[in-house]
């Protein structure tokens, strides 16, 4: 079924925007408050999902060229590999340090590892949610 | 602080997620994933040998302190079981590689292995009630994919049930935590077993105490077997193999942590049910393992008696029993993996599965019939092989507790394991070959050698035994004695 409807293919370009800013949003107020690579990715997603309903596969496809199984399984990387850094450093598994750093246009800013770890759960969930939508999409 | 601890499951993982990456590369993924058993063997050992030094070894998560943060904590009985998977799985992977053909290995069947064994080691390795319940999902979410990849139609009728009892089992055991968690307030197995002991186990805690028994009696097959069998049979050989020798082990093992640590308080209620549980699940494997005439069905109801077996000296409840089912544990791991192997090896060959289909194999395949041969004699528990010894101090424990009808069914569902695989080897190796020499399908070196492999490991398992006895006499003395696990948690600052 090839389905062409203007007023909603119209209204999530500029909705995807906005859904995709609000996931990053949630994604950088997280680990000390409400917020995180979870629900972030969750976000993130519903915005993919929803280009995936308004248009077809393939032309969301041609898009974004991503296997959004690799991006799982580098989510997943990133998530064991700020675990294994911290072991390589002398610190308990799973360890995450932060500091403050001066930046040229932030000012004094807080930079954590925990972010590199966010990183890795928000691409996990992404991939995983994308890869779920697309295959039972196949099967219909 | 022991980052070594997790290892076992770290290195699976990683090495799961980088064999996505190289997809197209069969021949680079066989390599890397035994590459990645044989490091986990090595780490494992050595965290065995570190525990006889320093004591129980524990590692916090991030550093966040018991009983606050998550940790993993290594004692002997883990690090056991912890070493057996990483042996048998490496075997079983050598199998693999000449059995399971590019339909599987193009789709994942590596990476899915690596995370079922990361799932595995960290459910033994975790010392966190919660931390126990996401490993089992890791571990149960690779064995849907891996009962199901290949998508033949008896695999996806049973992955249906398999996954079903599974997704309910794994909600009943979220109910049992969040009752424990709303009466006692904390999830750290030492601290649980501290405040248990405090507060007593009333009724409401040996009500929770059995939704756990529940739980992990659907998941290792104990009583609430009636999944396994179908389940067993449907996926190829080498899945097959790893359900066989691993999955069951995984609830056996949480089952004898739950009622060794946590709920050991009220033994003529908890422990006399797991007993009763026991004998049934003995008494029906026994009757399903000389009812049916399919191989595949014979072996896996055998996978059922000896969960019935093992539970045997958790029920009883003293130390002889409790060494006893650990070195049963070890041996049935080893030999439930070569049994699957050789039923699948000898299914591959003839092209049948039932019994009257197969005859006269001994004179095509004469060390695959010898090698049938000495894991029947094993599983039946005749020395020098490794069943023996784990059947002497169940015995022997059982006879200390006077429960004599635990003991004569437990020897009895003996001789039906016995009964059960002669009958196999009777009818599929012995009379008229159905095989002419001419048209054999040749056996390959290469699917021999992990059945020899697994065979001279039983044999070295049994006279050997020496060797293992100091890990495994500690591993009970700690489960008989949980204020060693919870000193070394709770107040150890290492």
């Amino acid at each position: 079924m090839k389905i062409n409807d203007v007023i909603l293919q119209t209204v999530t370009k500029l909705v995807v925007f906005i859904i995709l800013t609000f996931g990053v949003e949630l994604f950088f107020s997280g680990h000390n408050d409400p917020g995180g690579g979870f629900i972030g990715g969750l976000v993130l997603s519903s915005a993919l999902v929803l280009l995936f309903l308004v248009h077809d596969i393939e032309t969301v496809e041609k898009g974004i060229p991503v296997d959004f199984k690799k991006v799982a399984a580098v989510g997943v990387l990133f998530v064991v590999g700020t675990g294994v850094g911290a072991v390589l450093f002398g610190a308990s598994f799973l360890s995450q340090a932060f500091g403050h750093f001066e930046l040229p246009v932030f000012g004094s800013t807080e930079l954590a590892t925990v972010v590199l770890f966010e990183a890795g759960v928000a691409m996990a969930v992404v991939g995983t949610v994308v890869t779920i939508m697309l295959s039972i999409s196949e099967d219909v | 602080m022991n980052n070594i601890v997790v290892m076992p499951m770290v290195i699976p993982l990683l090495m799961g997620v980088i064999l996505i990456f190289l997809r197209p590369f069969v021949k680079a993924q066989r390599v890397l994933s035994m590459v990645a058993m044989i490091a986990t063997v090595i780490a494992t050992v050595y965290i065995l040998n570190l525990i006889q030094s320093d004591g129980i070894l524990r590692l916090d998560f991030g550093g966040w302190l018991p009983p606050y943060g998550i940790l993993f904590v290594a004692d002997s009985f883990s690090t056991l079981l912890v070493l057996t998977t990483a042996v048998v799985t490496a075997i079983i992977l050598l199998y693999s590689f000449s059995s399971v053909g590019p339909r599987y290995e193009n789709m994942f069947f590596y990476p899915f292995v690596l995370f079922l064994v990361a799932g595995v080691n960290g459910s033994f390795l975790t010392g966190d009630l919660f931390n126990l319940f996401v490993c089992f999902e890791v571990m149960l979410l690779a064995s849907y994919v891996l009962i199901t990849l290949g998508g033949r139609r008896v695999q996806l009728i049973e992955s249906i049930k398999y996954v079903v009892i599974n997704v309910l089992s794994s909600w009943f055991f979220l109910v049992g935590i969040a009752y424990l968690y709303g009466t006692i307030g904390t999830l750290n197995m030492a601290h649980l077993s501290v405040r248990i002991a405090e507060v007593g186990q009333g009724p409401l805690l040996t009500v929770i105490g059995i939704i756990f028994l529940l739980v992990f009696s659907l998941k290792s097959g104990l009583l609430l077997y009636f999944w396994l069998p179908g389940s067993y049979s449907a996926p190829p050989t080498a899945v097959a193999a790893l359900f066989g020798a691993l999955l069951t082990k995984v609830g056996i093992y949480a089952m004898f942590r739950t009622f060794t640590l946590l709920f050991y308080h009220e033994p003529h209620i908890t422990h006399t049910l797991i007993g009763v549980m026991a004998a049934i699940t003995m008494v029906g494997g026994s009757l399903g393992a000389i009812a049916y005439d399919d191989v595949r069905q014979i072996v896996s109801y055998n996978v059922v008696i000896t969960v019935g077996f093992i539970l045997v000296g958790l029920a009883v409840f003293n130390e002889v029993a409790i060494i006893g089912s650990i070195y049963y544990l070890i041996h049935d791991m080893v030999v439930k993996a070569l049994l699957f192997l050789l039923a699948g090896t000898m299914i591959y060959l003839t092209g049948k599965s039932r019994l009257a289909d197969m005859s006269g194999l001994i004179r095509n395949y004469p060390v695959l019939g010898w090698l049938f041969f000495i894991t029947t004699l094993s599983l039946a528990g005749i020395p020098p092989l490794s069943g023996f010894i784990g059947k002497l101090y169940i015995g022997q424990g059982t006879v200390g507790a006077g429960a004599y009808v635990l003991l004569a069914i437990a020897f009895l569902s003996g001789m039906f394991v016995l009964y059960s695989l002669l009958r196999i080897f009777m009818n599929c190796f012995w009379g008229e070959t159905i095989i002419s020499e001419d048209d054999e399908p040749p056996l390959r070196n290469r699917l021999l050698l992990p059945c020899v492999l697994l065979g001279i490991a039983t044999f070295v398992l049994g006279v050997g035994v020496e060797g293992i006895s100091d890990y495994v006499r500690d591993a009970a003395y700690t489960l008989m004695n949980p204020e060693v696990y919870v000193d070394a948690v709770l107040n150890d600052e290492k």
